[in-house]
């Protein structure tokens, strides 16, 4: 017989695969088949950035890696529920990743169910200290008295304003460099009726409402939580509702949509930014990461500032915040944990990069360097970070959630007229309800 | 029960639904061999069929998580309770069976007159049997990529395609019922392959003579369509039938990557439910327990089914 035989020749190949893919040690195969963690570089980073936010961060990565030893392997996930399914399944089956961007409203659950290392002595050691943060972000960052996050920047719910628009309707202070104080409700109805005269058009405001329950969420949220606190405590096992304050706050942005007509009430995100890039409305309610949006947009000038206090005495700025998280493995050595820690630092001194998307850096040194402060217009509104309101601490809050979903379309239908303020609140009552009653998981 | 003239494929699923309770407990005492050559089977279907279930069925009396180890705490049966209280949950499976009315007429019929139309092709019948099969081997991750493309607001070729013939595109990811012309226009175009071998191998299996004796007997071809492809298709057609309904019932991937079950969660299917409760809210033994309630709703299904199909078998007017 000359040859192989077949089973000579299978045997042959089988062990050849099972040799090439034990010979390459580390590699994805093998550490699948034992169960550790792969370590194809030394600090394996997972974040969720997309579009301009994405490019920033991947400069910043890169910058790292420039500057230093140590090798990073960045993965963009998708945005939004995905990811944390993804990070905490990872974590809690033991193959997270060494670094990892959480927004701070989702760091609850996270850290309750023990998903988190903590931000211990190595980030003291490294200069990583409370002092150094924006107090509202680390606040938040800290959940039972154990700090679980280091925060890159919070990105509040503000107001931005066509500068051409608002000197026609006499809103400008004398140095022509920012609005005139507003205090109170009344006075800002007033603003936002002569920034309509001024325009010319239908409407003085814009916000995306319809298929946008983010954005209602906020708005909304960005005013009740003037007058009130935290709809839901415990976890999100209580309902903490002040009714009055919600049927005030309903009340209010009903004035705004249907009572004076002084915004749309059916626009999407398209609606809004086309009535505000072709100066058709004065002011737009959204989100900082909207800035790069309209950098660009010809003839446009315009800026950007916190709301006013509008219905309670003090400014409350509805806001989230971007932070980093070491999820728990107990395979992570030492040293890729002290890499992981460096990472971090390295990140956190780029942070007037990272503040070209919009964000207020989070890091101090940075927040007050003047890079940062010639930065127009993203260091006008850093008094947000301090005012910020996060989303109510519970398992089923944050960034993308069903809750937010929810929440946000009981909040659209009252600003398109379709429930009174009364019936928002017993709506908004209801689908609380299905939150808190449900079994949590932590 | 056994007609000459039912197709194959009928007749294999036929005899796997329902004869091994009966076969293989008088054979298998008998021959152990047969037990050797079926272990690797079962050791699998243990495995990843049996065992999981059976775990489902426990946790699903717990309040598991999947972000901690361990069972939980016991909580009787009030998952269940919960689950069959909640809207979320009926919303969702009402839109499983939504999809499943929406694509299985489509998905039986539509197999059928093309696969015998192609039967009819003098010519270069292998190019029109690929090209009709070739969608389903595409995943569905790369279909859902292709159509997303396509559905694309003011640039995609589908919403630009409406414009051609004078009409205005559905938003296709922004309203429910473009949403669900979106995904079912996708389904029928990649799963149609499928039922379209399906019928081709009943018709394949028909005997020539037949044809013959009927055109001697002076049938047209239309004729010969009408009292003999389709009669003797029949039992295809219903094995057909309740593959697509299990299979519809089962819908996810689609519907997941196209529309993550948006807009509103007014197209999320249970199964995207039973997902989205079990991993992206954490409550294993809550989406367990939905997973039960689903899982029995189709096996009332198929043996509804199987009655029927008995019943049907068993009337003397079509044996």
């Amino acid at each position: 017989m000359t040859g192989l035989s077949r089973r000579q020749f299978l045997a042959a190949g089988g062990g050849l695969t099972v040799a090439g893919a034990l010979s390459a040690c580390g590699s994805p195969v093998v550490s699948s088949l034992t169960g550790a963690q792969p370590q194809t570089a030394d600090v394996i980073y997972w974040h969720l950035f997309g579009g301009g936010d994405g490019a920033n961060m991947a400069t910043m990565v890169d910058q790292f890696q420039k500057s230093g030893t140590r090798s990073i392997e960045s993965t963009l996930l998708s945005w939004g529920n995905p990811y944390y399914t993804k990070l905490s399944l990872s974590a809690s089956s033991g193959r997270p990743p060494d670094v990892a961007i959480a927004h701070l409203s989702r760091l609850p659950l996270l850290a309750e169910a023990g998903l988190l290392e903590p931000i211990g002595d190595q980030f003291t050691e490294a200069g990583v200290t409370e002092d150094k943060f924006t107090p509202a972000a680390w606040e938040k960052a800290t959940v039972g008295g154990t700090t679980y996050a280091v925060p890159l920047d919070t990105h509040p719910f503000v107001l931005f304003y066509n500068v051409a628009v608002a000197k026609k309707a006499g809103l400008l202070n004398e140095a022509g460099d920012n609005l005139k104080p507003i205090e109170g409700a009344d006075q800002f109805l007033d603003a936002v009726k002569a920034m309509k005269d001024a325009a010319g058009g239908d409407f003085g405001a814009v916000a995306s409402i319809t298929a946008d329950p983010s954005t209602c969420w906020r708005f909304f949220t960005m005013i009740y939580s003037g007058v009130a606190g935290p709809m839901v405590s415990d976890l999100g096992t209580k309902v903490t509702i002040d009714r009055g304050a919600m049927e005030e706050t309903f009340a209010f942005m009903q004035e705004l949509t249907q009572g004076q007509k002084l915004m749309p009430a059916n626009s999407t995100a398209t609606t809004s930014s086309t009535l505000f890039s072709q100066s058709r409305v004065g002011f737009l309610f959204d989100g900082v990461w909207q800035i790069p949006t309209y950098r660009d947009v010809e003839d446009l000038e315009f800026n950007v500032v916190p709301f006013p206090p509008l219905l309670g005495e003090k400014p409350a700025a509805y806001a989230d915040s971007h932070a980093l998280v070491l999820p728990t493995s107990s395979a992570r050595s030492g040293t890729r944990t002290s890499d992981a820690v460096r990472f971090v630092k390295g990140l956190l001194d780029q942070s007037e990069t990272w503040a070209d998307g919009g964000h207020v850096p989070a890091w101090l040194p940075s927040q007050n360097s003047s890079e940062f402060k010639k930065m127009d217009p993203q260091s006008n509104y850093t008094e947000a970070a301090f005012n910020a309101v996060y989303d109510p601490a519970a398992w089923y809050t944050g960034a993308g959630s069903d809750f937010q979903v929810a929440m946000g379309s009981v909040i659209a239908s009252v600003l398109t007229g379709g429930t009174d303020p009364k019936g928002g609140v017993e709506n908004m009552t209801s689908s609380l309800e299905q939150f808190s009653t449900a079994r949590p998981p932590v | 029960m056994t007609t000459s003239a039912m197709a194959l494929p009928a007749r294999d699923v036929d005899t796997t639904t329902s004869a091994p309770p009966k076969d293989g407990s008088t054979r298998g005492g008998q021959n152990k061999a047969g037990w050797i050559f079926a272990t690797p089977f079962l050791v699998l279907y243990l495995a990843f069929l049996i065992g999981p279930v059976l775990i489902g069925i426990v946790i699903s009396l717990f309040n598991t998580t999947t972000v901690q180890s361990g069972l939980g705490s016991f909580v009787g049966l009030s998952n269940y309770a919960d689950v069959l209280t909640s809207g979320d949950f009926w919303a969702s499976m009402w839109h499983s069976v939504l999809f499943t009315l929406l694509t299985a007429p489509l998905l039986v019929l539509l197999p059928l007159v093309f696969a015998i139309l192609a039967s009819r092709m003098a010519r270069a019948q292998w190019f029109y049997r690929l090209a009709f099969f070739a969608p389903y081997v595409v995943p569905s991750s790369a279909v859902c990529l292709i159509f997303a493309f396509m559905y694309t607001p003011e640039t995609g070729l589908i919403t630009n395609a409406f414009g051609w013939v004078g009409l205005t595109a559905p938003d296709f990811f922004g309203s429910t019922s473009g949403a669900w012309f979106a995904v079912v226009l996708l389904t029928v175009w990649w799963t149609f392959g499928f039922n379209f071998i399906l019928y081709t191998a009943a018709i394949q299996e028909i005997s020539e003579e037949v044809y013959e004796a009927a055109a001697i007997d002076g049938a047209g071809p239309w004729q010969q369509i009408k009292a003999i492809t389709v009669p003797l298709l029949r039992p295809t057609m219903s094995l057909v039938l309740i593959l697509t309904v299990l299979a519809s019932l089962k819908v996810f991937d689609q519907i997941f990557i196209l529309l993550a079950g948006g807009p509103n969660y007014s197209t999320r299917p249970v199964i995207q439910y039973i997902y989205d409760t079990g991993f992206t809210s954490y409550r294993g033994g809550y989406a367990a327990a939905a997973t039960m309630v689903y899982f029995v709703t189709l096996v009332l299904v198929s043996v509804v089914w199987l009655l029927a199909r008995r019943r049907f078998n068993t009337n003397p007017a079509n044996a």
